[in-house]
């Protein structure tokens, strides 16, 4: 289901469609991920964070269609937003580890 | 970063974002040498003429007494002193973020403080807009925040721009300004302002507060991103929250703004690592800091990318409103209109309802924790939210009542504005309720038309 999903990043680049070949990896167990969501995101998911279980081989960009399938209130702020892993910007193509931390965080804009 | 291959494009990428930085490392320098020429000028003039006096720095008694615990940190001192004496920072806002850094730079010393506000000082500013005093309600916020700043630093030069910084203005105020602190509270005046920085070469420190989270970096310095780097797309209307509508608590904006007074200090200083390409995330709630390494310039940035073709002229026509769907004004603030007039009562008509015994149920859909800090008697809270579920306890409501009154009950809607009162009647109308009316400009409405002790907040 997410696998095909085309996502575009928050600055509208890099458009990464993901191989749907990673699944196949069937040995390896899933792995966890930890998103934490901060700001309008909070509002919308009603958590600070959850947690993910993806494939082996999975990338950020993978985390996301599955985090968008599960809150799909989170749509609102798709393209306004920082993601970061591990608290530093990376591409969405960037594959993720066991116990990463994908951080959800939208702009304030209030003062 | 780190892990970029051999990928031509990258290494360009690379070499264009190394050469950015080059580019203001070596006006950072040039601007060093003048401030240090000047300096050395200054003193050898005061050594020759004063030959009694102590051996000049440039600082005056008054100042090495004033600053003297500044002076005395080896990683600040006089240098520091004096680059933050010559420097003129801009704040734009003298809310909740501007109370604290403008009240920080005074007393610190910078040279020339300009605040830029064109809102009017009232009571529910108080509680996290520190610089105002209960006398300036209802006076220029400008007004209020240049003497608090007076007050404290007789020498420093505040500059006071009653008005609101908007594209047509902004390059001429920014322009006689060194840094730029964004201190606003609203998604067109963060673009705006980034901008103008870009296009003038300014240093952006930026800060936000909603709720009880706050978030702080510096943007357009030392080859790093701006606003629209991060944000090209702006979010929709539905994600940009104001306080006035979603609440803060006072001391979040307090310890963003002390934070954005700390980075235009080591900015205008010349000291430490400013926080670009970095973005501090404040958590008030889980006593959390977290500082998140941002992504570089972008090269297809519309502002400050490789490609842009922004110009001042396009600056300047720019419609900010337009392009972020959201309106600068409280007063042009969304107006909904979803009902046709027969849908719809004013206040005053609800009120001689009342006074006619009409049967009826008011429903306010506001939020309960809205409900629990005003609602008119008698009225039933169902959050908007909930309405779907709670189509039942509406409808008993209703049949209730017709029994005991013997004639048919009407229902009316309320909320905070009139908005989600519309909402809330077009949903219930397409739910098989007819006799469902909503009440024109909600509870403040009632507050201006019907009762003038009806608290508003």
């Amino acid at each position: 289901m997410t696998d095909e999903t085309q996502v575009i990043d928050a600055n509208g680049e890099a458009i990464t469609t993901q191989e749907p070949t990673i699944r196949s990896k069937a040995e390896e167990p899933p792995v966890e991920v930890k998103v934490v969501f901060f700001a309008r995101a909070r509002d919308l998911t009603g958590l600070t964070d959850t947690s993910l279980k993806v494939p082996s081989g999975s990338t950020a960009s993978d985390c996301l269609s599955k985090l968008f399938s599960e809150f799909p209130s989170l749509e609102e702020i798709r393209r306004s937003m920082i993601l970061a892993l591990n608290e530093e910007y990376v591409p969405e193509t960037t594959v993720v580890k066991h116990k990463d931390e994908l951080a959800i965080i939208p702009p304030i804009s209030g003062g | 970063m780190g892990g970029g291959g051999d990928d031509p494009l990258t290494i360009q990428r690379e070499i264009e974002r190394l050469q950015s930085e080059k580019t203001h490392i070596e006006n950072r320098i040039a601007l060093l040498q003048s401030r240090l020429a000047e300096t050395v000028a200054r003193e050898e003039e005061r050594v020759s003429t004063t030959s009694s006096s102590p051996q000049s720095n440039g600082l005056s008694p008054e100042s090495i007494y004033r600053y003297s615990r500044h002076l005395l940190l080896p990683s600040f001192g006089v240098d520091g002193q004096l680059n933050l004496l010559k420097s003129s920072i801009l704040v734009v806002g003298a809310g909740g973020l501007g109370s604290p850094v403008a009240m920080y730079l005074a007393a610190c010393g910078v040279g020339c403080l300009g605040i830029v506000d064109n809102d009017i000082v009232e009571l529910n500013n108080l509680h996290r807009q520190i610089i105002h005093t209960e006398v300036y309600i209802g006076q220029p916020k400008v007004k209020s925040a240049a003497a608090a700043c007076r007050a404290i630093n007789s020498s420093v030069r505040v500059v006071e721009h009653e008005e609101s910084l908007r594209a047509v203005n902004a390059l001429d105020i920014v322009s006689k300004y060194d840094i730029v602190v964004d201190a606003t509270d609203n998604v067109p005046s963060r673009y705006m302002i980034s901008d103008c920085c870009v296009l003038l070469g300014k240093p952006l420190v930026s800060g936000a507060a909603l709720g009880l989270e706050g978030q702080l970096t510096v943007y357009n310095y030392n080859g790093g991103p701006c606003y629209r780097c991060l944000f090209p797309t702006p979010p929709p209307t539905t994600a940009c929250q104001r306080c006035s509508d979603s609440g803060v608590l006072g001391v979040v904006p307090g310890v963003i703004g002390c934070l954005q007074a700390l980075e235009a200090i080591k900015i205008a200083s010349v000291i430490g690592e400013p926080l670009s390409g970095r973005m501090l995330l404040f958590d008030a709630l889980l006593s959390r800091v977290r500082i998140v390494k941002l992504r570089g310039r972008s090269l297809q940035c519309k502002a400050c990318g490789e490609d842009s073709i922004f110009t001042h002229q396009l600056f300047q026509n720019f419609d900010y409103e337009d392009f972020t769907q959201f309106s600068l004004s409280d007063a042009s603030r969304m107006n909904l209109s979803l009902l046709p007039e027969t849908a719809r009562v004013s206040s005053k008509d609800y009120k001689e309802k009342l006074e006619n015994d009409e049967p009826h149920v008011l429903v306010d859909v506001r939020p309960a924790h809205h409900f629990k800090i005003t609602a008119l008697p008698k009225s039933m809270n169902i959050p908007l939210s909930t309405l779907g579920v709670e189509l039942p306890t509406i409808s008993s409501a209703l049949s209730k009542l017709e029994e005991s009154s013997g004639s048919p009950a009407s229902l009316y809607v309320i909320c905070r504005r009139g908005n989600d009162s519309q909402r809330a009647v077009e949903y219930l109308r397409n739910n098989g309720f007819t006799s469902v009316w909503d009440i024109i400009g909600g509870l403040e409405s009632w507050a201006a038309e019907v009762d003038s002790n009806f608290p508003i907040y």
